[in-house]
């Protein structure tokens, strides 16, 4: 408990609570117009998105081109729920997040148990045939909708309701990635070798990893459909997941508010950019590449530490006192 | 009983055998030498020892347990730890963490308890740290433990691969050329280090080197590989004399 309520923590709660508060303060005084309105849940959704797939390619170090199909699963399960049940808004939606969460996570077993053996390109390219077979599945299920899409979800989303589960995402990944756990992930990415042989068990942190990114991901795609009212399974092409991942590479992989930062931008600037919206994909593809290169950069990664990091700058001085 | 057996290993890649009738058996305690010229086949034996590579014939047992065939992850959970020729750290990780993935076993709190910090996730954190401290400190490295792996100068990289094997708490130490690409006072301080770790965690010690000179200094007993042959075996000053090894090493 006293740990729980540490200076730090204390600190994050406050932050928390206080961006809320500005958002409702800004809600209730009428400032945000309707469109600037009708952005904030997707913001939300995507924000969750980003922050999980960032378990998957910044900390597991897999590249997975799938996240749209966990999605578009927990979407489908939890918005089949709140259609047929007929039970009050506050059992419903937690409800549906919940089996739309679980049902997103068992497929996160189903493609991870390939993930395995596969590794780099060839792991892509299952994440993405998933993604699609999924798709054309939703596509031809009658029971859903088809291609006509499935109508009359009941619009429970709001942007208190997503505001609260990005919170519990980030902290629930976060808490993930800082412990015992996530460290076992994160040596899996810089070396299965070197992490086998200090005994950490791969096979079960490469499941658990795409597990939790595909609840969270599941739990988005319940959000997105309570939202529209409607889900379309050509919502759910290999385009949303390219744009999740171009989230997470555009915050630096294996950072979380990177991912946190750039979803927010993906999502607003080309609502804001409206002319740009033909030439999308065509930036995403220039940002993916840039980024990339630039990762893969000795100088800017250098640069970024100096920027960044004060444990860095020390580091830095520390290193040249040493070759002096 | 020896805490290492190892009765007749070998492997081959196609037509080439790496290592061939490898037998050897290393006591507790003892500080043990495996030379032999480039290509000889000592990181083979290393990769055989810690299944990276699965033999294709022979058996070795430790502690009196045979573990041919098992995987590298059972193997380490069974003791044996090593170092890397080529350093693997976790170049993205830092210093400390590095050593903590090295103690994932020892000290397991629960899922859960990572996700939701409950009270075992704090004790738990901090016997960790205090444990990461203790070999850190062994091999001076604390002062740097924020620092990223990779930021490390090399020397200092090859210690932290040690410090990060003896984490796991392993009955036996591998360590591939922990001397390589050191100078002669960093590699002399390595072979103290080396020897403080083997007294004071009752270590058992396979070691790598292609410095004849260095190995006899340190290790009770040795074995000289060639063409993944064994060449001679035994204590140093025998062996090093050997015509065979003399000329295995200078040439005819
Ligand atoms: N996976 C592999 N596939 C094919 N050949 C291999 C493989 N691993 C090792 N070899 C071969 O086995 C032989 C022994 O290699 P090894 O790395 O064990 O030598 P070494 O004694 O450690 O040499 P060095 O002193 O250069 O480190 C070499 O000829 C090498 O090319
Ligand atoms: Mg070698």
């Amino acid at each position: 408990m006293k740990q729980l309520l540490s200076k730090k923590n204390l600190f994050l709660l406050a932050v928390i609570a206080v961006i809320y508060a500005v958002l409702f303060a800004l809600d209730a005084q009428g400032f945000f117009s309707r469109q600037a309105k009708a952005l904030l849940v997707p913001i939300g959704i995507n924000i969750i998105l980003a922050v999980s797939l960032s378990l998957i390619v910044g900390f597991l170090g897999e590249l997975s081109l799938g996240h749209a199909g966990f999605m578009s699963v927990g979407a489908y399960t939890g918005c089949m729920l709140t259609v047929n049940l007929d039970l009050p808004m506050y059992i419903e939606l937690p409800l549906a997040m919940l089996m739309g969460g679980i049902v997103a996570a068992i497929f996160g077993v189903i493609i991870g148990i390939p993930a395995l053996r596969l590794r780099g390109d060839y792991l892509a390219i299952v994440t993405l045939a998933f993604g699609e077979i999924i798709r054309s599945i939703f596509n031809n299920l009658s029971v859903v909708g088809g291609s006509g899409g499935l109508n009359g979800i009941p619009k429970y989303s709001n942007y208190t309701i997503v505001y609260i589960m990005l919170v519990i995402t980030i902290i629930v990944i976060t808490n993930l990635v800082n412990s015992r756990h996530g460290r076992a992930i994160c040596s899996i990415r810089d070396n299965k070798i070197a992490a086998e042989s200090m005994g950490i068990p791969v096979v079960y942190y490469k499941l658990l990893a795409f597990v939790v990114a595909a609840f969270f991901a599941g739990i988005a795609g319940v959000l997105y459909g309570h939202n529209l009212g409607i889900l379309k399974p050509s919502t759910f092409d290999f385009n949303k997941s390219i744009e999740i991942l171009v989230m997470v590479v555009m915050g630096g992989m294996g950072s979380i508010p990177g991912s946190v930062i750039a979803a927010l931008l993906i999502t607003v600037l080309p609502e804001i950019l409206r002319g740009l919206q033909d030439y999308r994909m065509l930036i995403y593809a220039v940002v993916l590449i840039v980024m990339m290169l630039l990762n893969n950069n000795a100088k800017f990664n250098s640069f970024k530490q100096r920027v960044f990091s004060k444990k860095a700058k020390k580091q830095g001085a520390d290193l040249a006192k040493e070759g002096e | 009983m020896s805490l290492l057996e190892v009765k007749n290993l070998g492997i081959h890649f196609g037509g080439l055998r790496a290592v061939d009738g490898f037998n050897v058996s290393i006591e507790q305690g003892s500080l043990y030498g495996l030379i032999g010229p480039n290509g000889a086949g000592k990181t083979t034996v290393f990769n055989l020892l810690t299944g990276v590579y699965q033999p294709t014939a022979g058996t070795f047992f430790l502690d009196g347990e045979n573990l041919t065939g098992h995987s590298t992850m059972e193997i380490s959970h069974r003791g044996i730890a090593r170092t890397f020729q080529n350093i693997r750290l976790f170049t993205k990780m830092s210093v400390l963490d590095n050593v903590k993935v090295g103690l994932h076993r020892h000290v397991k709190y629960s899922l859960a308890s990572g996700i939701f910090r409950l009270p075992s996730y704090f004790r738990d954190e901090q016997e960790l740290n205090e444990r990461a401290r203790k070999l850190l400190e062994v091999f001076d490295l604390y002062g740097e433990k924020d620092f990223l792996a990779s930021n490390l100068p090399y020397g200092k990289q090859r210690k932290l691969e040690i410090a990060r094997a003896l984490a796991t708490s392993p009955k036996l130490l591998l360590l591939d050329e922990p001397a390589a690409g050191m100078n002669p006072n960093e590699t002399a301080e390595l072979m103290e280090t080396i020897r403080f770790v083997r007294d004071e965690f009752n270590m058992t010690i396979l070691l790598i080197e292609h410095d004849m000179k260095l190995v006899s200094g340190i290790c009770e007993e040795i074995t000289v590989l060639n063409f993944g042959q064994m060449l001679a075996q035994g204590k140093p000053s025998d062996v090093l004399n050997d015509p065979k090894v003399v000329v295995a090493y200078l040439g005819e």
